[in-house]
């Protein structure tokens, strides 16, 4: 019988002991580094923020009043772009794992989808400007704002659905199909139902990156002040990121405004959050149905 | 007794990979058939044939002839496949449950094939779970999620999931490799009654499982059947040295 020397294993403790506390610094760190921020925006627009603020236009070139136009624009602009994106992705997320055969034009496209999750997003503003806003002649719009975001959302959506459909175990279409079910009812009955919880994430995913940009709607919908809220698709919105934008930067009185742009930040961000919960409550919900426990 | 299943000369490839090479049998109606041999002879790809699941593999290519009730089965319509599959069940080796209750496990084939009539699916999937045996067990908790059954009871729904779409045939790959004792116990004399009704092929690393539930057994190697035969004449007297060296454990 060999020996093995003792302090082998004190050692590998100790590496372990330090490789974990490493992590967990790093990790409590990140979360600091949030509640920060968070902290920092509510300390400053939290005291703006009332009835009348949520609920009024604002007035005195924005220096007073409330950002009910931003608001209304962006809960549209984020609907949707994901009624659009969602089942979209969905159903792309669906081809290419399920119905695109191995090979080199399977490959291609999901380069382009990996290609696309990288291009900055004033480039989609532009495309989406050229396309929609000019050729497509839809004007700057609530249609054109949503469609250059759907496209800006949706490399993520097919990301997430082509993932969560590879992480569902193949014995599970095996054995639909031993049971004479088509392709398309192991889809629909078996496959799709326990993915959908992590497809969800895709959602979630899209409506954070959605709702905060602002160079994608620059030249495709935002408006920099409307007297209304919009009528229909084909009228120019506000929007809170934009309109953030607009008042921190260039304003009749930026001092002046200020304090409204944190609490347009606020109101951004309790938006983010509460779409998020919502989405995640969908997600439980769905997972409760899979009955994996 | 009636041929139920017959093959003929059948090859099978993997890209170059000739996995079987010309295997012939005939199995008669009602009988339960073992195949054994070491590992990665062939047994899995042999049963995967006769409910055409080889074709979900990409680059099998299959030769010969393969008749259930006398009709080629690789000779029908694509469409016609997901019917054949009706017909010939499978229980896989690893048990694999849907994630839904145990009660929609079993209704799933009933309804994937048309079935809406509640209340018949209801006595359908009760039938099922009594042949195989597990009603006594999960009767009180029919909308529990299947994962909360043990690895065997989770075996057993499989079988009830086959049966409940009254298949003729049932192929079984190593249904009990991933059990313990007593579930084995349970399945091999779920296999014995079931032999009234179906004609079953099982797949098995098990010589006293093979000897015990078996009518016929058929012996592989390297792609190739030995041989086939009644499993008493298999177990006592074979006609091959490699068959004797293999039962009685001298190599594989
Ligand atoms: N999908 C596949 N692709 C390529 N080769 C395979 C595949 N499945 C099985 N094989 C090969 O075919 C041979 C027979 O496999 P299998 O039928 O699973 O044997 P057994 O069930 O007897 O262990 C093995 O050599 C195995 O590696
Ligand atoms: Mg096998």
């Amino acid at each position: 019988m060999i020996s093995f020397p003792k302090q082998v294993d004190r050692e590998k403790r100790l590496h372990q002991a330090i490789a974990f506390w490493i992590a967990r610094i790093i990790s409590y760190s990140i979360l600091l580094i949030l509640f920060l921020i968070l902290f920092f925006i509510l300390k400053r627009g939290i005291g703006v923020i009332n009835w009348e603020f949520l609920t009024a236009m604002p007035i005195d070139g924005m220096t007073k009043g409330g950002i009910l136009p931003a608001i209304v624009g962006t809960l549209y602009l984020v609907l949707m772009s994901m009624i659009i994106a969602f089942p979209v992705g969905v159903l792309s997320g669906i081809y290419v794992n399920e119905y695109a055969k191995e090979g080199a034009i399977k490959q291609f496209v999901k380069m382009m989808t990996n290609n696309l999750a990288g291009v900055p997003s004033i480039v989609f503003g532009l495309f989406g400007m050229a396309l929609f806003v000019n050729r497509l002649g839809f004007g700057a719009s609530i249609l054109a704002g949503s469609l250059t975001l759907a496209l800006l959302a949706l490399p993520l959506i097919i990301r997430t659905t082509e993932e969560s459909l590879k992480a569902v175990d193949d014995t599970f279409r095996h054995a639909s199909y031993a049971l004479g079910a088509s392709k398309l009812r192991t889809i629909r009955k078996v496959v799709l139902p326990i993915a959908f919880p992590n497809i969800i994430t895709g959602l979630i995913l899209g409506i954070g990156r959605v709702s905060g940009e602002t160079a994608p709607i620059l030249f495709t919908v935002a408006a920099y002040f409307l007297p209304k809220l919009p009528q229909s698709l084909f009228d120019q919105a506000m929007a809170l990121p934009y309109h953030l934008y607009v008042i921190s930067t260039s304003g009749t009185n930026i001092q002046a405004s200020r304090p409204i742009a944190y609490g347009t930040a606020v109101i951004l961000i309790l938006i983010v959050l509460g779409m998020n919960l919502l989405a995640n409550f969908v997600r439980s919900h769905y997972s409760r149905k899979v009955k994996m426990k | 007794m009636r041929t139920k299943i017959e093959a003929s000369n059948v090859h099978l490839h993997y890209g170059d990979f000739h996995a079987l090479k010309g295997i012939n049998m005939q199995i008669p109606e009602r009988t339960v058939t073992a195949l054994i041999g070491p590992s990665g002879c062939g047994k899995s790809s042999y049963l995967r044939l006769f409910n055409r699941m080889n074709d979900l593999i990409d680059g099998v290519r299959i030769d010969g002839k393969v008749l259930i009730d006398n009709t080629d089965i690789y000779s029908i319509p694509q469409s016609e496949v997901d019917r054949l599959r009706r017909k010939v069940g499978m229980v896989f080796q690893k048990p694999n449950p849907f994630p839904k209750t145990i009660f929609e496990n079993v209704a799933y084939g009933l309804r994937v094939n048309g079935l809406k009539d509640k209340k018949v699916i209801g006595e359908q999937v009760e039938k099922a779970l009594r042949q195989a045996a597990l009603w006594e067990e999960v009767k009180d908790k029919l909308k529990k999620s299947a994962f909360e059954l043990s690895g065997g009871q989770q075996q057993r729904l499989c079988i009830a999931r086959a049966m409940a779409i009254e298949p003729s045939i049932l192929l079984m790959d190593e249904p009990a490799s991933a059990l313990d004792p007593i579930s084995t116990g349970k399945i091999e004399e779920l296999i014995y009654e079931l032999k009234s009704n179906f004609t079953i092929i099982i797949v098995t690393h098990n010589m006293q499982q093979a000897s015990r539930v078996s009518d016929y057994t058929g012996f592989f190697l390297l792609g190739e059947l030995i041989e086939f035969d009644e499993t008493k004449k298999i177990f006592r007297n074979p006609e091959k040295q490699q068959t004797e060296n293999y039962i009685t454990g001298r190599f594989g």
